[in-house]
């Protein structure tokens, strides 16, 4: 029965978007009435400079998301974004300020140390995948196991305390964190970007349908002509690409790496994804509802900063409520748009 | 009518069922009732409401209108399984048994025996042991079910049931993926429970199998009652008829010569995978080859090597005259291979999602336009499709998994036949399926061979075999026994190699 109950749900689900597009409205109207509830315990919530910062803040965890979406769509799953940017950063930081006596504190400085995070994002993300395909080891177990890895090399690199970027790199850096373009930070832009080309590459592409076939089911996949292994494997490099352009815009925020650099992103990310709508055990993703889903974690506490009622510490207390209220609802919005079966 | 099986009152009755989802009526004041000790057949075509009426007998669903009675009292059964404490029990055709645990826990699943807070594994083996026992079933309560062949878990399931008081038992076609032998020690069992006092209504498409088994058989065409009728006054002609509602004269279209001297379009040489060994044999231009023999002998690792979806060891493959080795599936599709799984649920369609990206998924390079898919061309595709495999759907917006066998059926097909290919291996092409529908695939099978596509039939179905067919390997373990042609493909022979009680010398 369980599988039925299954397709169930996953037929639900188109039904609805055919109709009225309540898989989409669910988290928009919650990020609404976050907002609502904001502004009536602090009309400064709706400040333009809070706004701004807020949308800033969203933009290191939606990035990630938006990678996760892929990955979780596929049916896999990966716990080493938080401890991958750690240490993406750590090993920028250490060769940006290696060579400033060659290349100097200037511009050049700057585009190689993004040029590597690049390239380590890929790399970090090719590992995962290729472990979890060629390698056949769970996603969850390899990852668990990068997860691990990374951290423990960032704490090394660092020696136990902080890297510093060096701080005349520090100022050439700085602005694609704190300046703007047309009245957006520039963080905002990059946020915009990977969610357009995000929601084009899962909604628009071959690639698109093959991820979430394969997170539907995999063997149908297989005998479908797809390269099964190599669309998975695409879907972590995805991962560890975002996770790149995340931290090449989170470094020049506090110029500095330690062991407690993106702790618990992994599971930021994947709160953001699943309170989106996207179904965990894969074959169903949404990059919009990912973003919201961002948007809304960020905002939670945000608004807590705001008042005094809750306290700040409490932030993680909120966001799990909310998660499990999010798929709570996602649930019983299907038992209740069912009819006739039982 | 037999006045002495009317006489024994039904366990079970359905009367005036009737059943919409939503809109839609599936079934119209359906009635039908089982006896003890009967073996109560129930027939029609793909969507005439057979697994309908079965889950509103195992209360899996709730009827429209219309009444069950137990023991002659009306009921409201309980829904998800709860009437298996009636005696009523529904066996799925996709079996209902925990994978990774053994025999012995799933028949025990969820009224352990228990002593002290403790279970008591000995007690439970022990009674497991008994049943298997009865019912003659070579495997032991620690085997894991997974290590099982189908038939042997569907004996399990039946072990289940029986172990549960099980006075009625419901089967969504217990045979569809039993071999002949399998079958036959399947019907021996379900003697035994008839004499036992069992009541067993029964769904299958073998209507030889229906003649041979059921004592009488209740048919259904487009959710209606037909007829219920014992079965001594019926033959499978008239079966089929009452089931289509018309004549079925043609099942089997005409056959067309093979032109033998059609150029090769795949050769095989001595090919070597898992579990097949120094398989050789070549494929003509529009040609029809049936590829015959037991469950299990190989037949379609055969074709999963060729089409890349497993490896393969040695031997070579020859496409269209060209040496190929080490194709990838969408190398294979591309070179104009096409491989037609048997397991439709499992490895042909994505049930949980429509039809139109089952449609395209095989053949989606060909819907991509500036590295977009174009929707417009799926749409059309689908049109195109729909009207061409006569696939029908209550409505566009359903889930695949919610067309019937049937349909799904046609929409594989024509999924696979979205990328044009000039080879198509079909498994099982009318595995599960209605009458109505089979004379369809079979029609378009060979309105494909006449267009000069060139088919490999993989079928356990005899009949079909020699009905469509223009040559017939036969395997057995793993091995190609025979090759009939004209008049020597025939049952008898086909038999015979595949029980290896005769043997070609193949070069």
């Amino acid at each position: 029965m369980t599988m039925m109950t299954a397709s169930d749900d996953a037929a639900a689900k188109t039904a609805r978007r055919m109709s009225v597009d309540f898989k989409t409205l669910g988290p928009a109207l919650a990020l609404l009435l976050l907002c609502v509830i904001g502004f009536l315990l602090n009309p400064a919530f709706v400040s333009e400079g809070n706004l701004t910062n807020l949308l800033t803040r969203s933009a290191f965890i939606g990035i990630i998301a938006v990678g996760a979406t892929f990955v979780i769509t596929a049916g896999g799953i990966d716990l080493s974004v938080g401890s991958m940017a750690a240490a993406i950063s750590g090993v920028m930081i250490i060769v940006m300020n290696n060579t400033v006596e060659t290349l100097g504190t200037g511009v050049p400085t700057v585009l190689l140390g993004c040029g590597l995070a690049i390239l380590l994002g890929i790399g970090a993300g090719w590992i995962n995948g290729a472990l979890t395909t060629k390698g056949k080891i769970e996603a969850f177990i390899v990852t668990l196991g990068t997860m691990g890895i990374y951290r423990s090399l960032v704490t090394y690199f660092a020696d136990g305390g902080t890297l510093s970027l060096n701080f005349d790199i520090r100022g050439t850096y700085r602005p694609v964190y704190y300046d703007s373009f047309l009245g957006l930070p520039f963080p905002v832009w990059v946020f915009i970007g990977v969610a357009i080309c995000g929601w084009l590459l899962l909604n628009r592409t071959a690639f698109g349908r093959y991820c979430t076939a394969i997170g539907s089911n995999e063997a149908v996949a297989r005998y479908s002509a797809i390269n099964v292994d190599r669309v998975k494997t695409l879907t972590y490099i995805i991962q560890g690409l975002c996770v790149s352009f995340a931290t090449i815009i989170y470094v020049p925020r506090l110029g500095s790496a330690s062991a407690s650099t993106g702790v618990l992103w992994e599971l930021e990310a994947i709160a953001a994804v699943i309170i989106g709508g996207t179904v965990l055990k894969g074959g169903y993703g949404r990059i919009g509802g990912t973003i919201l889903g961002a948007l809304i974690l960020t905002t939670i506490g945000n608004i807590l900063n705001f008042t005094d009622m809750i306290s700040n510490y409490l932030n993680g207390t909120m966001q799990g409520l909310i998660i499990i209220v999010a798929v709570l609802l996602q649930r019983s919005d299907w038992k209740f748009g069912k009819s006739g079966k039982s | 009518m037999d006045v002495a099986t009317s006489a024994s009152a039904a366990i079970v009755e359905a009367v005036n069922i009737s059943k919409s989802f939503g809109p839609v009526p599936v079934l119209f004041s359906v009635s039908m009732d089982v006896r003890p000790g009967e073996v109560h057949a129930l027939i029609g075509e793909n969507g005439a409401g057979k697994s309908t009426l079965m889950k509103i007998l195992s209360g899996f669903h709730d009827p429209t209108s219309g009444q069950i009675r137990v023991d002659g009292k009306q009921v409201s059964l309980p829904a998800n399984g709860g009437a298996e404490k009636l005696g009523i029990v529904l066996i799925h055709q996709e079996l209902n048994l925990a994978e990774q645990m053994t025999v012995e826990e799933n028949v025990f699943l969820g009224r352990e025996i228990r002593r002290g807070g403790f279970l008591d594994k000995v007690a439970m083996r022990k009674s497991v042991q008994t049943f298997l026992d009865e019912i003659g079933l070579d495997i032991a309560p620690t085997d894991r079910i997974s290590d099982l062949t189908i038939a042997q878990k569907q004996m399990v399931e039946i072990v289940k049931a029986v172990s549960r008081n099980a006075r009625i038992l419901i089967m969504d076609e217990p045979t569809a993926v039993l071999t002949e032998e399998e079958t036959e020690v399947f019907f021996r069992q379900v003697e035994k429970l008839k004499s036992g006092g069992v009541g067993i209504v029964f769904v299958s498409h073998k209507l030889n199998e229906v003649k041979a088994i059921a004592d009488r058989v209740t048919i259904l065409r487009d959710g209606q009652w037909i007829d219920t009728r014992p079965s001594q006054d019926l033959t499978p002609d008239t079966m089929a008829q009452m089931m289509v509602g018309r004549e079925l004269s043609d099942l089997y279209p005409p056959m067309h010569e093979a032109d033998v001297d059609a150029e090769l379009v795949l050769e095989v040489q001595n090919l070597k995978a898992q579990g097949i060994d120094n398989v050789s044999f070549g494929l003509r231009k529009g040609e029809i080859l049936g590829f015959s023999g037991l469950i299990g002998s190989g037949r379609t690792a055969v074709f999963e090597a060729v089409c890349g979806l497993s490896p393969v060891e040695s031997g070579s493959i020859s496409l269209f005259g060209r040496p190929v080795s080490g194709m990838s599936v969408a190398e294979a599709r591309d070179a104009g291979l096409a491989y037609l799984t048997k397991d439709r649920k499992e490895k042909g369609l994505l049930l949980s999602k429509l039809m139109r990206p089952n449609l395209t998924l095989f053949a989606l390079p060909k819907f991509v336009k500036h590295f977009a898919i174009d929707r417009k061309a799926e749409e059309k595709a689908l049109d195109r499709a729909i009207r061409r495999f006569d696939v029908r759907a209550r409505d566009p917006g359903i889930t695949v998994g919610k067309l019937s066998g049937g349909n799904q059926q046609k929409l594989l097909l024509a999924k696979i036949m979205e990328c044009d290919p000039r080879i198509v291996i079909i498994d099982e092409p009318t595995r599960g399926i209605d009458v109505g529908t089979k004379q369809q695939i079979y029609h378009f099978i060979a309105a494909l061979a006449a267009e000069g596509v060139s088919v490999v039939v993989i079928s356990s179905e005899m009949p079909e075999i020699i009905g469509i067919c223009h040559r017939v390997v036969v395997m057995r373990e793993g091995h190609i026994t025979g090759v009939l042609t004209g008049d020597h493909i025939n049952e008898n022979e086909i038999m015979r190699y595949a029980a290896g009680l005769k043997r070609e010398e193949l070069h």
